[in-house]
């Protein structure tokens, strides 16, 4: 027998008894009757995009992300090269897309695609200043940004340079996070794309005496436009 | 209870370690920062006991039709182009992944986190057969350059301060100085940085596997992990069987779970899900995806008629973060991959009872893990039947003696007041031998003191009233 069917043998033979269900022990159980779904057991996504836009401000905020609400492409393209001013941005990595491709051309700066033809050299976007993506979604409920391998350049691309930049349009934001699965349901089911990723703000990490610092192995900032 | 060496080092470990001020003074200032942060998250959630019944209720449901999620996984991940392996123990998991690493002629290899790994000693395999495996996670990292096993398994390096990490840098890495946190962490990256695109293979864990999809789950906070499934050739993901959920959509509730409870977090840094590798029109990715799928004994833990919840555990290591026991006696002490409550109730399971029985001893059954649970697994209960089961298993016979000799005594009102005056004149003569190797109580008296028999018992109060 090979091994997987010694293991679902095995598996089958312990299912074929019955055991115990949890939570018998557990004082703090809600009182029987008052199941709620589990959607509305999760923290509030706002009841309306006025609501959803708060949230996600406050969110984001809280995370150490930089969002902005922008009017225009043009009020985004000038705050874009205001940034790549102050960094000193030198070479931006993206991807194509109406929102990335117009912010690219505005800046000027040299440009590492990584959806090209013949793939990209990891050597040069790690060397980038900021890569720049589009999203699926924003999720107001956790100020979380939404990427997948398909729309926003791949995988390295929002996490290998010191700044992932966001462009998003404001009928991308999404109350919750069971929001955000349905979206994506709707857009890929059954052929997903094989990177799914919820970003919410800059690489961090509390591995040395539970002390924030922010940009551990990705990026040090995160800025999102919100159009 | 008769000891073993694997009790007997706990009890070495746990003896020396309680009375190591420095560490406590860690710990206490660690978990304090975290349960401050963890309960504002809690205080989110529009209902935390609803959130956690339908956890609790979804797991269940996943792990008592595991086959059936299981076969819908492995089908739907090898349509994507993964290749899904079988291992019933740690010894075929690390034959599975050498031989993969072996046919692709590979040279470094990087990892993130992945406590499977830790539980089949993968590290040890690869470095044995002449393989350069780094650990990513800063945690991780530190723990591998100190050659020592993560101290908790979601704060691996907990019990370090900067100073120490800043020396082991300087020692190991050749860095100046700091004691500033972020400039050990920029150390890290850098010289991390650069494993990462050398890298031929990327070993990571998962934190579950959706069967509907044919996906893995990744919850990390650095970027670690995210890097290591993107940017080597070839992704091989360890994970146990018991890791999987029925709809992708689950995650909209165990994500800001496990990041709560795990770390104080809504969601954590990155949360990704994987399905499979690189697909036609993608820009990059690995061009080979294999998944290792784990049983390593959990099958006997699914068998349990008492204890087979204790397969919905997602590793958040809440119930470690409120163990008085875990705070006092360490990751460390435990000798075991996985650390506190949790780990007590399944090392037994998947270990062997009576070898590891002093872990199910060694609690207050205060239930305070049990309460933190996210999906409501009986934890502190199952401690004690596992107590029941090692001693039905393998009486001690003293003790056994001692119990019956006590449940005579208890019967019998007349020999009952005997022992209460025999023990009022004993505890006039105890001093003579207290703490001495002639003390019957020495087990208790050695760090506290006994409690004094009443001058006169309730009976004796009420007979000299009337």
């Amino acid at each position: 027998m090979n091994a997987r069917e010694t293991i679902f043998g095995r598996i089958r033979e312990a299912l074929s008894r019955p055991a115990q269900k949890p939570g018998g022990h557990d004082h703090a159980s809600p009182p029987p009757g008052e199941a709620r779904t589990a959607a509305d057991c999760l923290p509030f996504g706002g009841a309306d995009a006025a609501e959803q836009l708060t949230l996600f401000t406050q969110n984001a905020k809280e995370l150490s992300a930089d969002f902005r609400v922008v009017e225009t492409p043009e009020a985004l393209h000038a705050q874009l090269a205001e940034l790549a001013q102050r960094e000193g941005w030198k070479r931006v990595a993206s991807h194509a897309g109406e929102l990335t491709e117009a912010a690219c051309a505005a800046l000027s700066l040299p440009v590492t695609r990584t959806d090209g033809d013949g793939g990209y050299d990891v050597g040069e976007l790690e060397a980038c200043d900021a890569g720049i993506t589009a999203c699926e979604a924003l999720v107001a409920q956790t100020g979380s940004v939404l990427v997948t391998s398909r729309s926003c350049g791949g995988r390295a691309l929002s996490v290998l340079p010191p700044h992932h930049v966001v462009l998003a349009r404001r009928n991308q934001l999404v109350p919750d996070l069971t929001a955000a699965f349905a979206l994506l349901e709707t857009r890929y089911a059954p052929s997903y794309p094989s990177m799914i990723s919820f970003i919410s703000g800059p690489s961090r990490t509390g591995d040395i005496e539970r002390i924030l610092v922010l940009g551990a192995h990705g990026p040090k900032k995160l800025t999102i436009f919100c159009l | 209870m008769s000891t073993t060496p694997t009790a007997a080092l706990f009890k070495a470990r746990a003896t020396t370690i309680t009375k190591d001020l420095r560490h406590r003074a860690v710990i206490r200032g660690a978990l304090q920062k975290y349960g401050v942060v963890r309960d504002a998250k809690k205080d989110r959630f529009r209902d935390w006991q609803g959130a956690r019944a339908a956890a609790s209720e979804i797991k269940w449901q996943a792990i008592n039709h595991l086959d059936a999620h299981l076969a819908q996984f492995a089908e739907k991940l090898e349509a994507r182009g993964g290749v899904v392996h079988w291992a019933r123990d740690g010894a075929e998991a690390r034959q599975i992944i050498l031989g993969i690493v072996r046919a692709k002629n590979a040279h470094a290899i990087v990892k993130s986190k992945v406590m499977t790994g830790e539980e089949i000693h993968i590290n040890e395999a690869l470095e044995e057969a002449g393989f350069d495996v780094v650990e990513s996670d800063l945690g991780e990292y530190i723990c591998q350059l100190r050659h020592e096993a993560p101290y908790h398994f979601v704060f691996p390096a907990m019990h370090l301060t900067r100073g120490e990490i800043s020396a082991l840098f300087t020692e190991k890495l050749g860095t100046a100085p700091t004691d500033n946190p972020e400039e050990l962490t920029m150390i890290a990256r850098r010289v991390l940085r650069d494993k990462y695109i050398r890298a031929d293979i990327g070993i990571s864990g998962a934190n579950f596997a959706i069967a509907e999809t044919g996906m893995i789950s990744i919850t990390e906070n650095e970027g670690n992990a995210r890097l290591t499934c993107a940017l080597p050739k070839t992704h091989i993901a360890l994970l146990g069987i018991e890791k999987v959920l029925p709809k992708l959509s689950d995650l909209a509730l165990f994500l800001p779970m496990l990041g709560t409870v795990g770390c104080g977090q809504l969601l954590t840094g990155y949360n990704t899900m994987y399905g499979g590798p690189k697909q036609p029109g993608e820009a990059d990715g690995p061009e080979e995806f294999h998944v290792v799928l784990l049983d390593n004994r959990r099958t006997a833990l699914l068998a349990s008629p008492e204890q087979r919840d204790a397969l919905q555990c997602i590793r958040c290591g809440g119930c470690l973060n409120v163990c008085p026991i875990y705070k006092n006696v360490g990751g460390h002490t435990y000798g075991a991959t996985y650390q506190g409550p949790i780990g007590s109730v399944i090392t037994p399971h998947l270990r062997g009872l009576q070898e590891w029985k002093h872990l199910v001893f060694c609690s207050s059954l205060c239930g305070a893990c049990t309460e933190a649970c996210p999906v409501k697994i009986d934890l502190h209960h199952h401690l004690l039947q596992s107590r029941r089961d090692a001693i039905t298993e393998k009486p001690v016979w003293w003790e056994k003696l001692a119990f019956q000799a006590v449940g005579v005594v208890f019967n019998n009102a007349w020999l009952f007041s005997l022992g209460m005056k025999l023990g009022r004149i004993g505890q006039l003569f105890h001093p003579l031998i207290k703490n001495t190797p002639l003390d019957p109580a020495r087990a208790w008296t050695r760090a506290r003191e006994l409690p004094k028999v009443a001058p006169q018992t309730f009976r004796e109060w009420w007979n000299q009233r009337k």
